[in-house]
């Protein structure tokens, strides 16, 4: 990394500030960018408020970084990124992290993390005696995400996967671990709520027991839907000799209903008041497939991936949590609810960018590019008199008149470090996650569900702050051993101020303030001039600084 | 919507960036972490109160537990035994017992939410989940209600322990709990550099994030700087003791039981001694869809018994009971029904919660089920009263209001009731 030659990136700013970038030919802004910035500008009269402005660019940079990456810009790369003096240096940004080689696992690796934790959950794969390979749902969705597959061509295969969960094994298929554990208990009941919840943005897990007075969806569907999950087991394959599970294989096998007649294989179940009831495989818009339980006759997934190719609800899950992603809050609150009970933002922008979506055969990466350079995703987190009452955290449905400030996660702080101090760098990529997870798993805790529910304390309270002020990782990112990164800024050339205000680039992406740069001399005299201890000390105080830790 | 700063104990401690003005007047001034020295020991107050909930994540089955209907088609292989109380609870519970003259079931618990994440969360705050509100749990509403009993406390209010409980929600991320496993380890306690060189650490910190802070971006920027406030408190802070459990005598580890919801009863005893004001501890393992009478028989029954027959001696011991409410519930309980696979599924219509200590009066059940365990028989009771009768126990008003940023008022507990009969 270059160290002190980055000194001079002050003078990019000057320049920057004086108008550098602003050149007279227009950026190019995709239609739909157009779209989303006229609509959301329409909600913002609509409301009577008026946006915040535009935040500087390299605090954009920093954000399409953590979103689209899932680390912050090395100071580097925000050079380089200020030296574009293009009018289309955002576009071409965005359009580097999207395309160029250097960045494809990165992106790969960031996306798959963020789908794992979707799929099988933060301790998927950690339970006692699990049936689900960590590994293996990586795997898949890293190839998935490195190859930019189509995202109805991966939904697909995720809803109908057959074959062996764990790499290495015979007929291997990542894609398996997310039905893993999901089908053999309960009669699928987890499968049929994960995925009409994940990929279609229907909540039916309560209509199971009961309907529910708030969801259209009643009991019958829900059994419906369930249907097509019947044919499908989790098979435990065991270590030779041993009783450990190996991995599993999933598969598709004859269902000979709950009555005995396996070409009308039917399911039962109870309504509250004890009457039994009859469900037959039926998609959530009402079409009905073959009642045969016979394979050969019927394969319900592949069915039921096929019907969910049709639905409109599939285009406009995924643009919800993409969009979700990227402003902070989704369209709906939550993102994975699209009843009709619940209260829709900019429900012309949100249909419309979900048809966009699909006429652009379901590019994850087209769809990037459409939000990140869009206005709403532009704009400053500060708020001002004109939009304060724009605060979804309070209630409110957002409008996104300014940029809303969240915390990063565990897995982007980890990467974060990772770049900017060069830290737990070592071994290949699968190594470097291994270790990740390693780390992660003291912030998660399980709920004592079958389900395994869990949670993170990752989440702005105390054992959060303690990591950062004492933990390992922290301790790696601010070490002076010869060879660290700290030790190489602290022995070479430089005043000690433009060493505070490399730290201040690296980790704030702004120079430092007139005050920070006075505590700065005052901890380098109680460090008896030693310029690494202060180094170290500066360096611990930006890590632990709220700007630092959010996303803003 | 919600003003985060209007009940009426209010809320403002130790901002801890607050007196020191600048950073010129750093160095040299040595900034005081020692308030920490202050020893708990004698700080226990007559009027202190506490509350210790024993979380049975999964739903347990409480016709197994605190409501037998032995003989009937639905009861299942268990039959119910006499206790030190006007009540009979079942006979895998020998040692609770003993102790029923301190506590009251409530048999006529009848909810809606029997999904486990809504359940939860039901439970946990007394309102049904909302996506634009975030309510918060009984942990942060006792935190925030009582704090200013203890004004000594410099470890969290509220503490977890092996489990994750739920979030403070609109009272922000200062009032979460705190999470600790069920040996009391604290991860990351230790410090590599000493307190002066924290000190300077820490002006620098303040200075960066108070800078930020004034930028008007959103209010979880305040929250993470009382929740630096209270990391530095309680680095430095001798009440950390009473996390190490490890220093009981054997013999007490092993009357809690030596598993990690023992260990977890006995350090929420030695949390609620050193002035803590709500615990949770967590006992999973009681979604028991399959072969339901052997897990409890063999496993959950013999560890839940002999942790809350402990603790609750214990406190009484102490002369703690007064002062402590226990609270003994999951997010609902089990179909009366036995499944095809010797299991029970979820069944949220009639059940059962325990709740003793803090001026509750033991020994009786209130309400009751038919016969074949499926109704309340009587007036129903919800999370709602439950929540309310605990803060009733704790001496927390009942008129107390949380007001929205519109100007509406909303009643601790969701407007709750007393459950009738708990109090004498």
């Amino acid at each position: 990394m270059l160290l002190l030659t980055g000194l001079t990136l002050g003078a990019l700013w000057a320049q920057d500030e004086a108008g550098g970038a602003k050149n007279p030919r227009r950026a190019t802004i995709p239609p739909q960018t157009e779209k989303i910035d006229k609509a959301i500008e329409a909600g913002w009269s609509d409301a009577g408020i008026r946006p915040s402005p535009l935040e500087e660019e390299l605090k954009w940079c920093r954000r399409v970084y953590l979103d689209v990456i899932g680390r912050i810009p090395s100071f580097d790369e925000m050079s380089v990124f200020m030296k574009d003096k293009s009018p289309d240096r955002k576009l071409n940004l965005v359009r580097k992290l999207l395309e160029d080689d250097q960045y494809t696992e990165e992106y790969a690796n960031h996306w798959s993390t963020i789908w794992t934790n979707i799929l099988i959950g933060r301790n998927g794969g950690m339970e006692e005696r699990s049936l689900t390979s960590r590994q293996g749902m990586q795997k898949y969705l890293r190839d998935c995400f490195a190859n930019n597959k189509p995202y109805n061509t991966m939904v697909h295969e995720l809803v109908t996967a057959t074959g062996a969960s764990k790499p290495g094994a015979e007929n291997f298929n990542g894609a398996t671990n997310f039905l893993a554990m999901k089908v053999n208990d309960e009669n699928g009941v987890q499968a049929t709520a994960a995925v009409s919840k994940v990929f279609l943005g229907l909540q039916v897990q309560c209509t199971q027991c009961h309907n529910h007075p708030f969801n259209q969806w009643k009991q019958q569907k829900f059994w419906e839907f369930n249907a097509f999950f019947r044919q499908t087991r989790a098979l435990r394959r065991y270590v030779k000799g041993t009783n450990d599970i190996d991995h599993i294989e999933l598969i598709n096998e004859d269902f000979a209903g709950e009555g005995s007649h396996p070409d009308k294989a039917e399911i039962y179940f109870a309504l509250r008041n004890g009457v039994t009831k009859v469900a037959y495989p039926v998609f959530v818009d009402g079409t009905a497939i073959g009642k045969s339980g016979y394979v050969s006759e019927v394969n319900r997934r592949n069915e039921l991936g096929n019907l969910m190719m049709e639905s409109d609800f599939l285009d406009k899950t995924i643009v919800n949590r993409m969009w979700a992603h990227f402003l902070g809050y989704g369209f709906t609150k939550p993102i994975d609810d699209l009843g009709p009970h619940n209260p829709v933002v900019s429900i012309d922008l949100f249909e419309s960018l979900a048809k966009d979506f699909r006429q652009n055969s379901y590019d994850l990466k087209q769809l990037i590019v459409w939000i990140t350079l869009s206005k709403p995703y532009a704009l400053s987190s500060k708020m001002t008199k004109d939009n304060e009452s724009d605060d979804p955290s309070m209630g409110e449905l957002p409008k996104f008149s300014h940029f809303y400030t969240r915390q990063m996660t565990a897995e982007q702080l980890y990467s974060s470090l990772a770049v900017a101090t060069q830290a737990n760098r070592k071994g290949n990529l699968e190594e470097q996650q291994r270790r990740r997870e390693d780390w992660m798993r003291q912030f998660i805790v399980a709920f004592g569900t079958d389900e395994g529910d869990e949670t993170t304390t990752f989440n702005g309270s105390i054992p959060q702050g303690l990591m950062m002020f004492n933990g390992e990782l922290i301790r790696a990112a601010i070490a002076l051993e010869p060879g660290t990164w700290l030790h190489q800024l602290s022995t070479g050339k430089g005043t000690p101020q433009e060493k505070v205000q490399f730290l201040f680039i690296a980790g704030l992406g702004r120079k430092p303030r007139p005050e920070e740069l006075a505590v700065a001399t005052q901890i380098l005299v109680a460090r008896k001039g030693e310029v690494g201890g202060m180094l170290q000390d500066m360096w611990w105080a930006i890590l632990n600084s709220n700007e630092f830790i959010f996303n803003h | 919507m919600w003003n985060r700063f209007t009940t009426p104990n209010g809320m403002s401690r130790r901002h801890f960036m607050s007196h020191m003005a600048g950073a010129s007047a750093m160095l040299g001034t040595s900034l005081s972490l020692g308030h920490s020295l202050r020893v708990h020991a004698d700080t226990l107050k007559k009027n202190q109160k506490s509350c210790i909930l024993l979380w049975m994540g999964g739903g347990p089955s409480t016709m197994d537990i605190w409501d037998l209907k032995p003989g009937t088609d639905n009861g299942g292989p268990f039959k119910a035994i006499s206790t030190s109380g006007d009540v009979q609870i079942s006979e895998h519970m020998p040692l609770m017992a003993q102790q029923m003259h301190n506590m009251a079931i409530v048999r006529s618990m009848s909810t809606r939410e029997a999904d486990h994440n809504r359940g939860r969360y039901y439970m946990h705050t007394g309102y049904v989940p909302d996506a634009n509100v975030d309510y918060p749990s009984y942990g942060a509403v006792m935190a925030h209600e009582l704090i200013t009993q203890r004004p000594d406390l410099e470890i969290p209010p509220f503490v977890a322990v092996g489990g994750a409980s739920e979030g403070p929600g609109f009272l922000g991320m200062s009032w979460a709990p705190f999470n600790v496993t069920s040996n009391g380890r604290v991860r990351n306690l230790e410090m590599s550099v000493d307190s002066d060189r924290l000190n300077q650490r820490r002006i620098a910190l303040e200075t960066i994030e108070n800078s930020f802070i004034s930028q008007n971006r959103g209010g979880v920027l305040e929250d993470h700087r009382k929740v630096l406030g209270k990391t530095f408190d309680l680095l430095t802070s001798k009440q950390m003791e009473a996390f190490q459990v490890d220093k009981e005598p054997t013999e007490v580890k092993e009357r809690y039981g030596t598993n990690g919801f023992g260990q977890g009863c006995l350090l929420a005893r030695r949390l609620v001694e050193a002035g803590v004001v709500f615990v949770e501890v967590d006992l999973g393992g009681w979604d028991n869809h399959q072969n339901i009478f052997r897990t409890l028989e063999n496993d959950r029954l013999p560890v839940l018994d002999k942790a809350m027959a402990a603790l609750t001696s214990d406190l009484q011991e102490r002369g703690l009971l007064e002062d402590t409410c226990i609270v003994w519930m999951g997010e609902f309980s089990r179909t009366p029904r036995i499944n095809g696979d010797a299991g029970r599924d979820h069944w949220a219509r009639a059940w059962s919660v325990v709740v003793g200590g803090g001026g509750i009066k033991g020994g009786q059940a209130i309400g009751a089920t038919n016969e074949d365990g499926t109704e309340v028989v009587g007036e129903p009771y919800s999370s709602e009263d439950v929540m309310a009768s605990v803060c009733h126990a704790l001496g927390i008003s009942l008129e107390t209001t949380f007001t929205s940023r519109n100007g509406r008022p909303m009643k601790i507990a969701n407007s709750g009731k007393l459950i009738k009969g708990l109090f004498a």
